[in-house]
């Protein structure tokens, strides 16, 4: 069952993940991003993450997104022209022997520095609840956070300096 | 494979319970509404216009399904399904009740073995965060609905409310996180069962009387306004402002999809007044307690429902109304006879409609607030709506916020 519901969401999320690229309007672009976030969310909560997948939803989904949507909207950005592809006609017919090698790479490394017996068992963490991402977060990981807080906090003024008009 | 047969069973009655409230809700709110405004409402379909929403239906259905031409197709069919899911999602994760008993019977030589289950389709954890995070979802059908409709007043209709949903997003999180830390709970079943209990004996232990007294009132005042900001309700209704914007979002709408998102709006109505029921009104806990009486309310109401319909059909100011208002009647008679035998006679039906009709007394009360400021206020102007989240909404939830938490850490 866990196997199953894995591979349906993971499904989602390649498929989504795929259309974002080849869609050429940025809305359906913005809207296969929200398929991907979901799909994901719906995989940290097969994993035994839930905070973190109510917090993908919320944060990700549901708030960044909405964001991305409205400028997308406000702007009223149309479809992308494609490009001639010019000097780079040599990347159409390289390019997928280079993906497949590329991916063939990734899952060789994975293959031999993970030990297989590593491998994750669903519904085995029990370590993803509130309770405990709250706990580790205020004890063992509080310098990071709260250094993260910061950094956030000078991004956002950040923002603001630059997006500000002088009023004079 | 038990379990499955019992969840399947229990999200078709509940979604059938919903969709027919929801139907009745709009019924109640345009007699609400005609009260309000010294009128009388719908009146010509059944008593009182009881199967008014049951014309309505057949109406959305049987009209034209129009797709204007210059609208982007796809965004245009989708936006309806989302704002409806994303609707519909969280109601699986609100508990109506305590447990549910039901000792073993047979039916036809088949024994069904006793069933142990709870008043809700699934107890999560995490229910609080995962209903602000589907319903943070629901703004994408109402913004797709305005942008792919091609037109001006439907782009800014879904603009704003994408902008207004953004806003309120945050006082909402920030009042509802105040009854969290309270409780030192996520989970709604742990939240309402924390609320149980009296103070002194006879004021109920609900989040809004209980910890540091006017903090967690100033949450439960907060939370409503961004809840009537959040689904889109007078006097915050920005998107759909009929004077200024023609209907915002769903101008280009029509039939079944225009009704699809109705739906979405009264169905977010009842998930925001189920929690404020469940967060701050102390879920299915009684009124008052059980010693003074409390459970003689549900069947006291229902008889005085049905003795009040027999006065009126002992004068009918219809022809039909002779018939019609004694089965109105004799149906309220019934109802008050099973919460009778369910105090006296059964007490495993009486341990279990109980809290469900505490429950749905309060959602109905909350659903009422809505409708009468619906029937009172004024809409705010767009500047005014944002500058009153950010400028006075915000700022209040967090010093709020704060005064909990120094309480919560002193004691």
């Amino acid at each position: 069952m866990d196997a199953l519901l894995f591979m349906i969401f993971a499904a989602i999320a390649v498929v989504c993940g795929v259309n974002l690229i080849l869609q050429t309007h940025p809305i359906s672009s913005a809207l296969s991003l929200i398929g991907v976030m979901g799909a994901l969310a719906a995989l940290y909560l097969l994993l035994g993450g839930e905070f973190i997948a109510a917090a993908q939803l919320v944060v990700y989904a549901g708030a960044i997104m909405v964001l991305f949507v409205f400028v997308i909207m406000l702007l009223n950005a149309g479809t992308e022209h494609k490009t001639p592809m010019g000097k780079g006609t040599w990347a159409k017919y390289a390019g997928v022997p280079l993906l497949v090698a590329f991916l063939g790479l990734v899952a060789y490394l994975v293959q031999s520095i993970v030990p297989a017996t590593d491998n994750v068992v669903f519904g085995e963490f029990r370590k993803g609840t509130a309770l405990e991402i709250g706990r580790a977060l205020f004890t063992t990981y509080l310098l990071p956070f709260e250094l993260t807080s910061v950094l956030i906090l000078i991004a956002i003024l950040g923002a603001i300096v630059l997006a500000r008009k002088e009023i004079d | 494979m038990n379990f499955f047969i019992l969840s399947i069973i229990k999200a078709a009655v509940v979604a059938f319970i919903l969709l027919t409230a929801l139907a009745y809700l709009q019924w109640l709110e345009r007699k609400v509404l005609a009260h309000i405004q010294l009128r009388v409402g719908p009146r010509r379909v059944g008593p009182h216009g009881l199967l008014q929403p049951l014309a309505d239906v057949v109406k959305l259905i049987t009209k034209e399904d129009m797709i204007p031409s210059h609208v982007n197709k796809i965004f245009y069919l989708l936006a309806p399904f989302i704002a409806v899911m994303f609707a519909l999602i969280p109601i699986a994760v609100i508990p109506f009740g305590g447990d549910l008993n039901i000792p073993a019977f047979t039916v036809g030589g088949v024994t069904i073995g006793p069933i142990h289950s709870t008043m809700e389709l699934t107890d999560l954890n995490i229910g609080v965060l995962f209903i602000l995070g589907i319903s943070g979802l629901g703004v994408y059908g109402v913004a797709l609905a305005g942008w792919a409709s091609n037109n001006k007043y439907s782009l800014l209709g879904g603009l704003r409310s994408s902008a207004q949903m953004i806003s309120y997003e945050l006082p909402m999180a920030l009042a509802i996180a105040t009854p969290l830390l309270a409780l030192n709970s996520l989970s709604f079943r742990t939240i309402v069962n924390a609320q149980s209990g009296y103070i002194w004996g006879f004021i109920p232990r609900w989040t809004i009387f209980q910890g540091p007294f006017p903090f967690m009132f100033i949450a439960f005042i907060l939370f409503m306004i961004a809840a009537f900001a959040e689904t889109n309700r007078v006097p915050f209704d920005l998107p759909e402002a009929e004077n200024e914007l023609v209907a915002g979002f769903h101008t280009e709408y029509g039939s079944m999809k225009f009704a699809a998102f109705f739906m979405a709006e009264y169905c977010n109505m009842v998930t925001v007044s189920c929690v404020a029921t469940l967060l701050f009104l102390g879920g299915w806990h009684p009124l008052f307690p059980e010693a003074y009486g409390s459970n003689f309310i549900p069947p006291l109401i229902f008889v005085g429902a049905g003795l009040i319909s027999f006065m009126h059909a002992a004068s009918p100011s219809r022809p039909l109304d002779r018939f019609t208002l004694p089965v109105v009647g004799l149906v309220s008679f019934g109802l008050a006879a099973i919460f009778m035998a369910g105090i006296f006679l059964v007490p495993t039906v009486g341990a279990a409609l109980m809290p469900l009709f505490w429950f749905c007394a309060k959602v109905i009360a909350v659903l009422f607030v809505y409708i009468w400021v619906r029937g009172t206020l004024p809409r705010f102007r767009y500047d005014q709506l944002m500058s009153f989240a950010w400028t006075f909404l915000f700022p209040v939830a967090i010093v709020n916020l704060f005064f909990v938490a120094l309480w919560v850490a002193l004691t």
